[in-house]
């Protein structure tokens, strides 16, 4: 097992995202966060604190559990659903930024814009992960990212968050 | 030419083997044989018993012989040890005429593989309210002596009254089916716990019960006798046992899947656990093996009830009552009370032999096998396991509860008037 | 977890798991959300052999939420008067590839019977079966006391709640005793002694013919419908007197504690079992129980059916 990112990277990764976020959006369009539950909504938290703090900006932040639209569906036991909460700003014309903590697949973003599209239609999405670690099977990209770690398909990415899991920190394992 | 049969080193009824030498229909010789000629078998750890007799066979002809006829009901009865069987009166057309009776008798006796005696209905056409031809069936060549509307029960007091009083003449016996039918409308299982949770309507033991009571106290005051089919509850044997301790004259019969099956099983929703009388408690199952073993009730009757599968593979209360019962009755008897040492083989003679021929005045059956006595003979192996196997039974119906059952004892020859009607390998 | 024939079949959890569940979609779809891809390319069979208007209506509603295709049978009547058509027409379903069968039938086991038959090999859901069970109603009652009487995360300890009526012959009544009981409700049942069925005492339950003492102790009551054919096998001497000694009535509503619910599986008959007054009243969940009913029973569907394979 490796540490990839420290809880300092991660909080720096954070605060770059928070800056990267406001930089590319100087329009009108106002801004809602959505992050996917459970790790990408706690993330979501943080950076609109992160955004508060660097602008006094307060961005209304909620979650989007995507477990509904999933495409795999069929080949796992049905999970659990998780929260959906959309901020009474809600999304209609707004800019929505989907937090997640990895980026792999890209099927659970899929799925997230399916949900996001039963919710309203925002103006624009983008998408922000703490981590992306390649292996798209989509085509889907993100805009704003933590850090960029390569892996082979043996290995797992594990995220633990303080709020949590007791402990900042991104772990790469190598699978049994 | 006579016909031989020598069965060398059988044990009678669990005492030291002997011989036993058949000649034509008769026990001829019983000792340590010298004969060479006829059929030798060799019976080593096997048990010989006087023929089986059943007092209650549903054998389905005339009428329903999608479920079986007496032809098929004949083979099963072989197969399961039996010599005599009484074939019950809820045929269609329903036996309560002497040309039906003679007929029955007729087509079993040509058949030639067991003695099938028939039941005369006790009132026309089952109705309950009407005397049936008693006298003239008991008068016809089938001799009736056991009349029973099994199936319904006589629930009119004077009916019974009457019927009891009628068959003192011949020294006939009226075999109740007891069942009060206000109590028990629709019923489906027994009421209880079970029928509770299920929501399936519930058959109280009273209704069984009350009519016990009340034709017992009948046949005592008439000076009648009464026999009860298929007694099931803990009540019904308490009753039972009261009469007999006061000297009132009743039999009574239960089935071997009485004996061991609880209202548990329709948990599973199957109808092959639906049969009427319905399977009670456990409470229920221990005082009927308790009663067995002391002679309160006095025979085991299987209570043989064929149904096609279209009439059990639905849901519960579309399916018919009743199960099969001729082929397993033995095994299941030996598993449950010999093998556990609640009955001798003497005991286990009287209930399946003794006791069913004198009920039901069979003169040439239950007899103790004896030089001059008819040879009809049950070879039994107490160390023969078997797994009941739905498609092995030779019944046309194959609704046993049994199948993949496993049982200790099996039968393993049939002899009827002095010949095979069975055995196992051939 | 292949079938919902009974509530019995369904661990504490798994119970609990059904209503965070519905919890959820019942969120999602008030936030706006009218259709989910979920269960898109499923077909979901309808297989009501006894009329039911409102439950067919309620699980068709929630597998089209999902996007699952429907069929509609209905088969009541002479066809399907004997179980041997149950066979048959589960054969026809098998021909159609039905990914479940919501089944309605009116005898008990029916569900359990078309399950075990192995006729089809789709998921059996009991939509109510003869006097035995008719799980997604429990699940939608206890769905609703959870929304208005705790922590939409937890079990029902601590709670009292009634149930009314025909008990002997509720399915409703027998899906809730198991159902409330497993989610540690205590559970007292009000009847005359004729509508309560012989050997209660292994339910674990109270019971009670006395609904003027029970009503103050209670925290939520489950009036059941009584149909007044039962008067003519001696159940009860009249209707009036039904009501009079264990209708609600807004005497008996104010009986109640101020936050007790007053529930109906319906159809109700205003004037028998409950007054106009009591079923439109505020303490009155029963529209509320309907709306519930979708969100239940698509939370049904969606863990029973989405992960079964294909064919």
């Amino acid at each position: 097992m490796s540490i990839a990112l420290t809880a300092q990277d991660i909080s720096r990764a954070i605060t770059r995202i928070s800056h990267e976020i406001l930089e590319k959006n100087t329009d009108s369009n106002a801004i809602t966060i959505l992050g996917i539950p459970t790790r990408g909504a706690d993330l979501a938290l943080r950076v609109a604190n992160s955004i508060y703090e660097i602008s006094a900006l307060k961005i209304p932040v909620g979650a989007l559990d995507v477990t509904l639209h999933r495409d795999d569906l069929r080949i796992r036991p049905p999970r659990p659903l998780m929260e959906t909460s959309v901020p009474v700003e809600g999304v209609e014309g707004r800019t929505v930024i989907l937090v997640d903590d990895v980026l792999f697949s890209g099927r659970t973003i899929r799925s997230a814009l399916d949900a996001l599209g039963e919710v309203g239609r925002p103006a624009r999405v983008q998408l922000a992960v703490l981590v992306d670690r390649g292996h798209r099977e989509l085509p889907i990209r993100a805009d704003f990212v933590g850090k960029n770690i390569p892996t082979s398909l043996s290995q797992s990415v594990k995220v633990s968050l303080l709020e949590r899991d007791g402990l900042d920190e991104v772990a790469i394992t190598e699978a049994m | 030419m006579s016909s031989k049969i020598i069965l060398k080193c059988v044990s009678i009824a669990g005492d030291s083997p002997v011989d036993i030498e058949i000649t034509d229909q008769l026990i001829t010789f019983i000792g340590k044989s010298t004969a060479t000629d006829g059929t030798q078998m060799d019976c080593s750890g096997l048990v010989a018993l006087p023929g089986f007799v059943d007092l209650h066979t549903h054998l389905r002809e005339p009428g329903r012989e999608n479920s079986e006829t007496i032809a098929t009901g004949s083979l099963a009865a072989a197969r399961g040890g039996y010599v005599a069987v009484s074939a019950m009166a809820n045929t269609l057309p329903v036996a309560d005429t002497a040309a039906i009776v003679e007929q029955v008798q007729n087509i079993g006796s040509a058949l030639g593989l067991v003695d099938v005696f028939p039941v005369g209905a006790v009132t026309k056409g089952l109705n309950g309210s009407e005397l049936s031809d008693i006298g003239s069936m008991a008068a016809s060549k089938a001799r009736v002596r056991v009349f029973s509307d099994d199936g319904n029960c006589v629930s009119d007091p004077l009916v019974m009254r009457r019927a009891l009083e009628y068959v003192k003449q011949f020294d006939g016996v009226i075999a109740q089916h007891a069942q009060e039918p206000r109590l028990t409308e629709k019923s489906q299982m027994n009421e209880g716990s079970v029928s509770a949770t299920l929501g399936l309507k519930g058959w109280p033991a009273v209704a069984e019960e009350s009519i016990i009571a009340r034709d017992i106290l009948l046949a005592d005051m008439i000076g009648a006798r009464l026999h009860i089919c298929h007694v099931t509850t803990r009540g019904g044997v308490e009753i039972i046992r009261w009469a007999k301790a006061r000297g009132m004259s009743v039999s009574a019969e239960v089935t071997p899947h009485h004996l061991l099956l609880t209202d548990e099983s329709a948990n599973t929703f199957d109808p092959i656990f639906k049969v009427n009388p319905p399977l009670r408690t456990e409470d229920d199952v221990e005082a009927l093996r308790a009663a067995l073993a002391d002679g309160t009730i006095d025979i085991v009757a299987t209570d043989h009830a064929p149904h096609p599968v279209e009439d059990k593979e639905c849901e519960w209360e579309s399916a018919a009552f009743g199960m099969v019962g001729l082929e397993t009755a033995f095994s299941i008897l030996y598993t449950t009370m010999v093998a556990t040492g609640a009955m001798t083989w003497a005991r286990l003679a009287d209930v399946m032999s003794v006791a069913p021929a004198r009920i039901g005045r069979y003169e040439n059956h239950g007899q103790s096998l004896e030089v001059g006595s008819p040879a009809h003979i049950t070879l039994v192996d107490p160390k023969g396991q078997v797994t009941v196997d739905r498609d092995e039974l030779v019944s046309k119906s194959k609704n046993t509860p049994f199948h993949g059952m496993n049982f200790q004892g099996t039968v393993v020859a049939t002899i009827f008037n002095g010949r095979f009607t069975h055995r196992v390998g051939e | 977890m292949r079938h919902l024939l009974s509530i019995s079949d369904l661990s504490k959890d798994f119970a609990l798991e059904i209503l965070s569940t519905a919890h959820e979609l019942s969120r999602i779809s008030e936030g706006g959300t009218k259709k989910l891809p979920t269960l898109r390319g499923k077909t979901v069979v309808n297989l009501f052999a006894e009329d039911s208007t409102r439950t067919r209506i309620s699980f068709e509603a929630a597998a089209k939420r999902l996007s699952a295709d429907v069929i509609n049978f209905s088969a009541k009547g002479s066809s399907v008067s004997k179980g041997e058509s149950l066979k048959d027409t589960a054969q026809t379903l098998q021909a159609l590839g039905a990914d479940a069968v919501v089944l309605r039938h009116p005898a008990s086991g029916a569900a359990h019977r078309l399950a075990q038959g192995r006729w089809i090999s789709g998921t059996v859901i009991n939509a109510g079966d003869g006097t035995h069970e008719h799980p997604s109603q429990a699940l939608l009652d206890a769905f609703t006391i959870q929304r208005h009487l705790c922590d939409s995360k937890g079990d029902l300890a601590g709670l009292h709640i009634a149930i009314v009526g025909d008990i002997l012959h509720s399915r409703v009544a027998r899906s809730n005793v198991l159902l409330l009981k497993k989610l540690g409700a205590m559970v007292t049942l009000v009847a005359p002694p004729t509508l309560i069925p012989f050997a209660w005492e292994s339910w674990g339950v109270n019971v009670s013919h006395d609904l003027d003492a029970v009503l103050p102790t209670i925290d939520a009551v489950i009036m059941l419908r009584i149909q007044k054919e039962r008067m003519h096998d001696l159940y009860f001497p009249s209707s009036r007197e039904y009501s009079s000694l264990f209708g609600i009535n807004a005497e008996r509503a104010n009986l109640m504690k101020s936050h007790a619910l007053v529930m109906h599986p319906g159809p109700m008959n205003r004037g028998l079992e409950i007054t106009a007054e009591v079923a439109d009243s505020s303490a009155s969940v029963v529209v509320e129980q309907v709306a519930n009913g979708v969100s239940v029973r698509m939370a049904i569907l969606y863990l029973f059916i989405a992960g079964n394979q294909e064919g």
